[in-house]
């Protein structure tokens, strides 16, 4: 089935927020946000802005009737800022006029005095001067420290990546409309409608009863929505309460990209020790993450990446140790992956680094290592239903790694001025939230009375079809025509407490919840027409909206069926419930279950690189993938193929860049650069595994949503692998994005042509002379 | 009052003349189809087609609504993608389903109306025109694999598309809804003259104009030069070619005279922006924008052209590389406006490249690009002008470096000598499109570019490394 809300968007009728029609009397928020990274307010002055025609209000700190704080698992976030700011951005006031542009206009009015205070831009600095969002955490498994003096081979090293901005091409937004009583119902474009509506109802110190957020469907998310939808939001109907009006907020692209945070860049060691026959006997890292300026997500997020460190590989001894640590950036966030592809950049650098020194291919180590099932984790989870090794061979008979290393030695004997690489990339990702509690949801299905189905559930639509498979679900479960159902925004006052659409999970739990509610109302349906036809409930069936009954038509419809128990008084409405079982996790041990299944995969990545220019381009990536059993393959394909290119992005093209006053300067699409259609891989081949699937997967189709992002690290080790054809001597930096500078710089690292001239200027791999905020 | 067709109803507003399009289309006409990205034309999400008539035919051509004034439609029919829909779907959008080519959404109006856009030009149906036909659309969800299979299909189901009566041959196909067969006449009814006032800011295609300060023209009247017919045209006479100031880059790439003059325009122009945004920018807007990295610039100075300032009837002519003072500072006073470019017809035996690298192929601001003219006569450097960008504060003619090459043999050893004068005569700074020390080695690259390419003969990246 395609994704149900495909010809909406084709013809331009799928409805986004700014698209809702305005009420009459709609007042618009712009957001004044701190121009400087850190520094205390001495005064501000709003007069002039306020004297402005067509401006209403300007809402500070001191409007906030509830709670100033809007941190979510840290209570350190004022929405608006009080004396202190920590962030270029961060909001101060909140703009109320009769248009955008007049609210925009008057935020140029607004003067504020600042006395500028030392700012942290570099994590690792952040870490010694002791700013940390929470203690460091360490996940271990062996004893390394006896381990390394088993190991015949040890390397050492520095590995880092960048962030990324989510790039969602719908801005963040929120519309707030006071209803009676005080009431405020909120349309917002977040992936998390509960925490939209518990941090409102905070902030406007009333219970969350009061609020309802609405969510029809996000254009794009990618995780810079889970939490970060939320002050914008908040801000709008802060408004509606304190002018009982309708009230807008939609940030333009430069104001999102400037005050809302990104991927996580991380700074990273690590140390790994190998057996003669090139078996992983230790591991160990310790990584820097640069959280920013308020805790957001930044611990989950670094859990995850403690989960993720030894990514597809069994080591027998590991100790994995993360700080979290805090800058003057804007707080970085949830981003596809969530700290797991962070954390595998940097065990991936460790082999690559390993293989180098010991003259083999990379991915001779990386065959050698995979996960067995038995396996132990790190975290203690035993490994099970892996199938690394079938994915392994698959890729082997399928697309023929030695045939692609042969061919590409050849075109580089052949050629001077372009070279190619290749790499591979295993990818294992552990599906659930990790924090237990959140792996629950409820779906609310009606049947009306004319047999037609709604459904709603705590899933948010962003793109990833999960509404689709929602219905899938539902209209298979009582053999309904597709048409006949329908899938409800998502609502807090339908579904309540929901957890995010995030961590890949959305369909497994809220898919589960709906099977739950449709069984129960299948059960009393069964019922029904077994007591009218006389026979046991296991004897009737429903097919194509007829019933069945010992295998036999009956005259009766689903039509029929409903009425007549709607007439019997039979309740047509049902709330499953779904808390995924098995998992656990003792953050006092730092050891369990967190995960009710894992996905795996591989992927193939060639590269062609202009040694003239120092610019590339990628032929092929292909993929063999453990979707499980894909319940909807042009879905899951379309996460794959969408999730490869995000990732290859972030290795190579997308450079978040900030000053060293911790001002963004890649601020806009003209300076941040996102993969377009010339820049994807010219082929993409998706291989399935063939397997079972898994019964804790939704109808054993796995989840599919962050997995595939992790294919594209190979970006960055297939340009390694291409550099070095050209120049053998080129050591690697493991410092992501391979931008085409750093490309450039790294080919022609030892020519000292440039030492020769007169300028005296030397070509160096520092990338920027200002300050990189990976490192 | 402006007047022009909005997909099938006639438009009369009184909206002041610099209102950006989109605005006019989302917030006064509640066609909320046509969405929001940026608003700095950097991701199509706004696209819309504009369609003019040409020699009795309808052309259209995809625009970014975002940068666009909407007197600059003046005359013209506006499509969006409510004006493309039918009861069914139309193939366009039929095959975007059907290869999913749609996830989140928010980018795929953009690509309908672009690719409906390819459809309409009047050419043979090719899938890289396709694709071109999407080079200004990003999308974030899909990867855009599915957005190619879309595209192949397409261009196989306008497999026999009469490229003349297009309209009709994609009416009859339900490519699009018949009201596109009375767009003709009810053109001819509105006026291509517009009530932009002449007091106003001087607007080309805006495509610079509106990413830095729209919110200062939205409320405005503004001058437009599509109020001056006659600045856009292309002419060859007595070894000179002429350009109007108006001229579009996608004018300059559709020149038959100008391909015949440069064999490799296309992909050199294909560096430039997206096409939307070609459609619209004007070549004096990129000059006067004075932006150091401005391809057309770099293009313009390696032809050594001539620029004619124009002030009410007092005209002056300059060379383009003495334009250019500092930076942002132009030897132009307040009144004068650029009128026509203008050079030399390089000979037969000239040889010219454009070279651009940066972070993203397409679709990017250069970190540095260099265009290069060169002639060699019985292995002697004869002529040579050579222009750098993103390399100083303006767009720079490296004069030293060309006097250097000037007269001496065309060898390995003298395009290594030339590196020296060639640094000695910029002076890049480290911003977010490089490092300095990039910079430095990026020109020098491009440098011996330009002679790999135009002399593979002789040079090589071997013989110069
Ligand atoms: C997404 C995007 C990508 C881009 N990519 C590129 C690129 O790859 N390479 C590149 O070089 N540029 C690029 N640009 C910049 C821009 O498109 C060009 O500089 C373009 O040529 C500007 O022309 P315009 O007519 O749109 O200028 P406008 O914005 O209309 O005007 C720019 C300036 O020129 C003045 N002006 C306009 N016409 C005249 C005239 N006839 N006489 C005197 N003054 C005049 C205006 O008053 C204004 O000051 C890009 C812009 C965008 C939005
Ligand atoms: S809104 Fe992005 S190009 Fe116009
Ligand atoms: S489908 Fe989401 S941006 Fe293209």
């Amino acid at each position: 089935m395609k994704n149900i809300d495909s010809k909406g968007h084709v013809t331009g009728k799928s409805i986004y927020l700014d698209d809702i029609p305005t009420i009459q009397g709609t007042l618009y928020g712009v957001v004044f946000g701190s121009p400087v990274a850190h520094g205390h307010i001495d005064a501000v002055d709003y007069s002039k802005a306020l004297a402005m025609p067509g401006v209403i209000r300007i809402i500070t700190h001191k409007d906030i009737p509830g709670e100033n704080q809007i941190g979510g698992i840290i209570p350190d976030e004022p929405l608006f800022a009080t004396n202190e700011v920590h962030f270029q951005g961060q909001p101060i006031a909140l703009i109320i006029a009769e248009s955008d542009h007049l609210a925009s206009e008057a935020r140029k009015c607004i003067e504020l005095k600042i006395s500028e205070k030392e700012i942290i831009v570099d994590p690792r600095v952040a870490q010694q001067k002791g700013e940390l969002i929470q203690p460091p955490r360490t996940f271990a498994l062996g004893d390394t420290e006896k381990a390394w003096a088993k190991c015949v081979h040890v390397f050492q090293g520095k590995a880092d990546t960048n962030g990324q901005e989510h790039l969602y091409i719908e801005t963040q937004g929120a519309y707030a409309v006071p209803m009676e009583n005080g009431n405020i119902r909120i349309s917002s474009s977040t992936q998390g409608p509960t925490a939209v509506q518990r941090t409102t109802a905070w902030v406007l110190g009333v219970g969350m009863h009061k609020i309802e957020v609405d969510v029809v469907r996000l254009g794009g998310g990618f995780g810079g929505k889970e939490d970060q939808a939320t002050p914008w939001a908040v801000m709008a109907a802060l408004g509606a309460q304190l002018l009982n009006k309708p009230i807008k907020v939609v940030l333009n692209r430069m104001d999102d990209m400037r005050m809302t945070g990104k991927r996580h860049p991380y700074s990273s060691d690590y140390k790994i020790g190998l057996s003669e026959d090139l078996k992983i006997i230790a591991y160990e890292a310790t990584f820097f993450q640069n959280a920013g300026a308020a805790a957001d997500l930044s611990p989950a997020v670094m859990e995850r990446t403690l989960f993720h460190a030894t990514n597809a590989y069994f080591v027998p001894n590991v100790q994995v140790t993360a700080y979290s640590c805090k800058t003057n950036l804007p707080p970085n966030t949830a981003f596809r992956g969530f700290g797991g592809p962070q954390g595998m950049f940097v065990i991936e650098s460790a082999l690559a680094h390993a293989a180098h020194e010991l003259n083999v291919p990379t991915y001779v180590l990386q065959k050698k290592n995979l996960l067995k099932n038995g396996d132990e984790f790190p975290y203690g989870q035993i490994a099970a239903d892996v199938g690394l090794q079938h994915i392994w061979s698959d890729m082997e008979s399928k697309f023929d790694i030695q045939a692609v290393e042969k061919r590409i030695r050849a075109f580089n004997a052949n050629h001077s001025d372009q070279k190619k690489g290749f790499s591979l990339m295993p990818v294992t990702f552990g599906i659930s939230f990790t924090k237990t509690p959140m792996n629950q949801a409820r779906a609310l299905v009606h049947i009306y009375s004319d047999g037609s189905v709604g459904v709603s559930t705590g899933a948010v639509e962003m793109g990833q079809g999960v509404n689709t498979k929602m219905l899938q679900i539902a209209a298979q479960m009582f053999s309904l025509d597709p048409e006949r159902v329908k899938l409800e925004s998502t609502n807090t006052t339908r579904v309540a407490n929901t957890s995010p659409s995030a961590a890949s999970a959305t369909s497994d739990l809220n898919g589960k919840a709906l099977q739950k509610a449709c069984n129960a109302l299948l059960e009393r349906l069964k019922q029904s027409a077994a007591d009218h036809f006389g026979v046991s409930p296991g004897d009737i069936e429903l097919k194509n909206e007829q019933v069945y009954s010992q295998g036999k038509a009956t005259s009766m419809s689903w039509n029929q069926l409903v009425d007549m128990a709607f007439l019997q008084r039979i309740c047509l409405t049902e709330n499953g419930h779904y808390a995924t079982p098995i998992i656990n996790f003792d953050k006092t041990k730092e050891k369990g279950h967190p995960f009710a299944y894992h996905v795996h995969g591989l992927a193939l990545t060639e590269v062609s690189i202009d040694c003239i220019r120092g610019v590339y381009e990628f032929d092929a990536v292909k993929i063999v993938h453990d979707f499980g059993k894909t319940m909807n393959p042009s879905v899951d394909i379309g996460q794959i193929e969408g999730g490869l290119v995000q990732g290859i992005g972030w290795m190579t093209m997308e450079e978040l860049n900030y000053d060293n006053q911790g001002r963004l300067r890649s601020n806009s699409l003209s300076a941040y650069k996102i993969p377009d259609i010339y820049s994807v891989p010219k082929e993409v081949l998706i291989e399935a595994l063939e397997t079972d699937g898994n019964d804790m997967a939704i109808l054993k189709s796995k989840a599919v949503g962050e997995p595939p992002l992790m294919y594209g690290i190979g970006a960055y080790f297939a340009i390694e692998n291409a550099i070095r054809a050209f120049n053998p001597s080129f050591i690697s930096t493991f410092d992501a994005p391979f931008t085409h500078e750093k490309v450039l710089l790294a080919l022609y690292n030892h020519y000292g042509i440039l030492e020769n001239s007169k300028t005296g200027i030397r070509s160096s791999l520092s990338g920027n002379a200002d300050v990189r905020i990976a490192q | 009052m402006i007047e022009f067709i909005l997909n099938d109803r006639k438009i009369r507003t009184d909206k002041p003349s610099g209102l950006p399009l989109l605005d006019f289309i989302r917030y006064e006409q509640s066609l909320t189809g046509t969405k929001i990205g940026c608003r700095e034309g950097d991701c199509g999400a706004c696209n819309v087609l504009v369609g003019h008539l040409q020699d009795g035919q309808m052309k259209y051509l995809p625009i970014t609504s975002c940068l666009t004034p909407i007197g600059n439609v003046q005359g013209k029919q506006v499509v969006t993608v409510e004006g493309l829909n039918m009861e069914d779907l139309s193939p366009v959008q039929q095959y975007m389903v059907d290869e999913a080519g749609t996830q989140c959404g928010f980018c795929t109006v953009g690509f309908i109306v672009s690719l409906t856009g390819y459809c309409l030009s009047h050419s043979t149906p090719d899938y890289k025109a396709a694709i071109a036909a999407i080079d200004g659309n990003i999308c974030r969800c899909t990867g855009y694999k599915s957005i190619e299979r879309a595209a192949r299909h397409i261009t196989n189901a306008l497999a026999g598309k009469d490229t003349r009566e297009t309209v009709d041959w994609l009416v009859e196909r339900k490519f699009i809804p018949p009201y596109f067969k009375e767009i003709p006449n009810m053109l001819q009814t509105i006026g291509a003259e517009n009530g932009g006032q002449k007091n106003g800011v001087l607007v080309g295609g805006g495509t610079d104009l509106y990413v830095q300060k729209h919110d200062q023209l939205l409320d405005r009247e503004v001058d437009l030069v599509a109020n001056h017919p006659n600045w856009r045209f292309i002419t060859i006479k007595n070894g000179v070619c002429t350009l109007g100031g108006a001229t579009t880059v996608t004018d300059v790439q559709e020149s038959d005279a100008l391909q015949t003059l440069f064999p490799r325009l296309t992909q050199h122009l294909k560096l430039v922006a997206s096409s939307p945004i070609r459609n619209i920018s004007t070549l004096a807007g990129n000059f006067v924008n004075a932006s150091p990295i401005g391809d057309l610039t770099a293009f313009f100075l390696a032809l050594n052209a001539k620029i004619e300032l124009t002030e009410d009837d007092k005209s002056r002519t300059i060379f383009l590389k003495d334009f250019y003072k500092g930076y942002k500072d132009l030897d132009k006073t307040k009144g004068e406006n650029i009128t026509a470019i203008s050079f030399i017809i390089p000979p037969a035996n000239s040889h010219f490249n454009l070279e651009k690298v940066s972070k993203r192929i397409h679709l990017d601001i250069a970190s540095v690009n260099t265009a290069a003219q060169i002639i060699v006569e019985s292995g002697v450097i004869a002529d040579a002008h050579i222009s750098a960008g993103g390399v100083g504060p303006t767009p720079i003619y490296l004069k030293d470096t060309c006097a250097f090459l000037m007269g001496k043999p065309l060898t390995p050893e003298l395009i290594r000598a030339a590196i020296d004068v060639l640094q000695s005569e910029i002076s890049p700074i480290s911003d977010v499109r490089g490092s300095e020390n990039y910079k430095r080695l990026l020109l020098r690259q491009l440098f011996y570019a330009h002679f790999i390419k135009l002399f593979p003969n002789q040079i090589s990246l071997e013989v110069l490394a």
